[in-house]
């Protein structure tokens, strides 16, 4: 498991060394990988929580018939379309020392990032693997019943049946956790220690500083990163999945 | 049905050594300093200016206390303190501190350094403002003319002034050609330079950037013995921790630092661009009881 970080890593340096090429970074390296690093963590944590969140949720609904499916669904897909920076709020306010969680000192830490960005990517895990599994024949699931398979045998049928869309559902869940700036610069506050390296500035946040800040060059750079880190993500993610699309 | 199930388990795994390879790597950055972590929040203008990276590096090797900075503008970084997210409050807006403080949130109030704030716009001075004594004065003429203003427009220590100087000017900042950017002051000034608009500037990132913008400075601030009203100091607040949960021994000893004779050289040798905007105030051999009660006044 540590391999597939070092993959990542490695990746990301190569990108580093081409960046390098095109422009004089005001910054040292161990921040760009520190940034990238947290990015890295807080989104996969958050969707990896929201895929085993979502994908039960999204099979439960898929497959069972009970009145109210219509609103479920409904508030599914709406919440896919959560602004994040209400998100944001709503999670501050929640870990934020007068907050009910207050006393777990949550605000500006890595786990309050993961926790909205679990908020924001759970409805889109569900909603993306309810619309795959729901297009799944329902002779394959009679079949796998009359083929005498437990309950389980049927799910992981379906699962193995709707395979892309739900390694879809996954992409689009870190598409939308690690490309959001809103939640996690409210309850992450951008902070990196006076050495350079990053507590909670993640890709996104640092965009947004050096933009603040009138550096508009470096700020599309840093994004051209954080596209590239999303494609070799995707590449990584489609290879464990082992069929080309 | 074999086959489908090892390929899912696989798939699981792949997905799963994923996030853990996250998660490790985030325990091992995770290292927290053994004599503490002190939360402040910091404003934009000393953050970007990189005055801060300097003062909270000899901070933390010589204390041995990490440093969380959380920048915002005045007006977010007070609530934040009103909330006790932040240790210690840095701001630049004296009402919305003296509020801070009459509120109960904030004690032990210190003045530690202060630049100034500057006019500027576009080289052809639509407004004819290059004349003008004072700030006031510009913008009386800016909005006689409706000459284009970009405010910062987000309750920073600079909208706040810029508020106090539109109030004093008894002109009044509405119609087509007050505009509100929301921004940052770097953004809100490259924002300015591309529309043509006037600005109440902080000096700092006005010097940061004005090789790139195309913008003329027209009224002086007093460091430069400009209008008198374009002062800008910078008071640092301790939360109170009988209100929030907060860690105030090292709020104190930051504030004892920074207020202190290396915080204090360290800011009197900062320089942006080969010249000095943040001077030193913290220091006084004759009383200084302003800096400690809140002003009714403001």
């Amino acid at each position: 498991m540590i391999e597939t970080a070092f993959v990542g890593l490695s990746g990301a340096d190569y990108l580093f060394d081409a960046i390098v090429l095109f422009a004089d970074l005001p910054f040292e390296r161990g921040y760009i990988e520190s940034i990238i690093r947290v990015s890295l963590s807080v989104s996969l944590t958050a969707v990896v929580l929201s895929t085993l969140v979502g994908l039960p949720v999204a099979l439960t609904v898929g497959f069972t018939e009970f009145p109210g499916k219509r609103l479920v669904v409904a508030l599914i897909n709406t919440g896919m379309g959560l602004p994040s920076v209400v998100v944001g709020l709503l999670v501050l306010f929640a870990v934020s020392n007068q907050g009910p969680l207050g006393s777990l000192n949550l605000v500006f830490t890595r786990e309050a990032m993961v926790i909205s960005q679990f908020v924001l990517a759970t409805p889109v895990v569900t909603g993306v693997s309810l619309a795959a599994v729901t297009s799944v024949d329902d002779g394959l699931r009679d079949a796998a019943y009359a083929m005498g398979g437990t309950r389980l045998d049927v799910a992981l049928a379906t699962i193995s049946e709707a395979r892309a869309g739900i390694v879809t559902a996954v992409l689009a869940g870190l598409g939308r956790a690690i490309s959001e700036v809103g939640s996690v610069l409210i309850v992450g506050g951008n902070i990196v220690r006076a050495d350079g390296s990053s507590v909670t500035r993640t890709l996104t946040t640092a965009i947004q500083l050096e933009a603040r800040q009138g550096r508009f060059e470096i700020a599309l750079l840093l994004g051209g990163v954080l596209v590239a880190l999303v494609l070799v993500i995707n590449g990584l993610v489609l290879r464990l999945g082992g069929r080309r699309y | 049905m074999e086959v489908q199930r090892r390929r899912f388990l696989f798939g699981a795994a792949g997905i799963t050594a994923v996030s853990l390879a996250g998660c490790l790597g985030s325990s091992v950055a995770d290292a927290p300093s053994e004599l503490g972590e002190l939360t402040v929040g910091v404003t934009t203008s000393t953050y970007d200016s990189g005055l801060l990276d300097i003062l909270h590096s000899a901070f933390e090797s010589t204390y041995g206390v990490t440093i969380r900075s959380v920048a915002g503008g005045t007006g977010e970084t007070i609530a934040r303190g009103k909330r006790g997210d932040v240790d210690v409050v840095m701001a630049h807006a004296r009402s919305l501190e003296d509020e801070f403080i009459q509120s109960g949130h904030g004690i032990n109030r210190r003045d530690f350094t202060y630049g100034d704030f500057v006019v500027a716009g576009p080289p052809d001075d639509p407004a004819g403002v290059a004349d003008a004594d004072t700030a006031s004065e510009a913008f009386a003429r800016i909005a006689a003319t409706e000459s284009t203003f970009l405010s910062r427009g987000d309750n920073s220590g600079t909208h706040v002034k810029e508020r106090a100087i539109w109030n004093d000017s008894e002109a009044l900042p509405a119609g087509e050609w007050y505009t509100e950017a929301g921004l940052g002051m770097g953004q809100t000034l490259i924002q300015a330079g591309q529309r043509g608009a006037y600005l109440l500037s902080v000096r700092g990132n006005y010097i940061d950037l004005q090789d790139r913008l195309d913008l003329q400075l027209f009224v002086d601030g007093p460091v430069t013995d400009g209008d008198p009203m374009l002062d800008n100091p910078y008071g640092v607040i301790v939360v109170n921790p009988a209100r929030h949960d907060v860690d105030y021994e090292l709020g104190m000893l930051y504030v004892g630092f920074l207020t202190g004779t290396e915080g204090q050289a360290i800011i009197d040798e900062y320089t942006i661009n080969g010249q000095q905007v943040f001077y030193p105030d913290g220091l006084s051999a004759d009383p200084n009881f302003d800096q400690y009660i809140p002003s009714t006044e403001s």
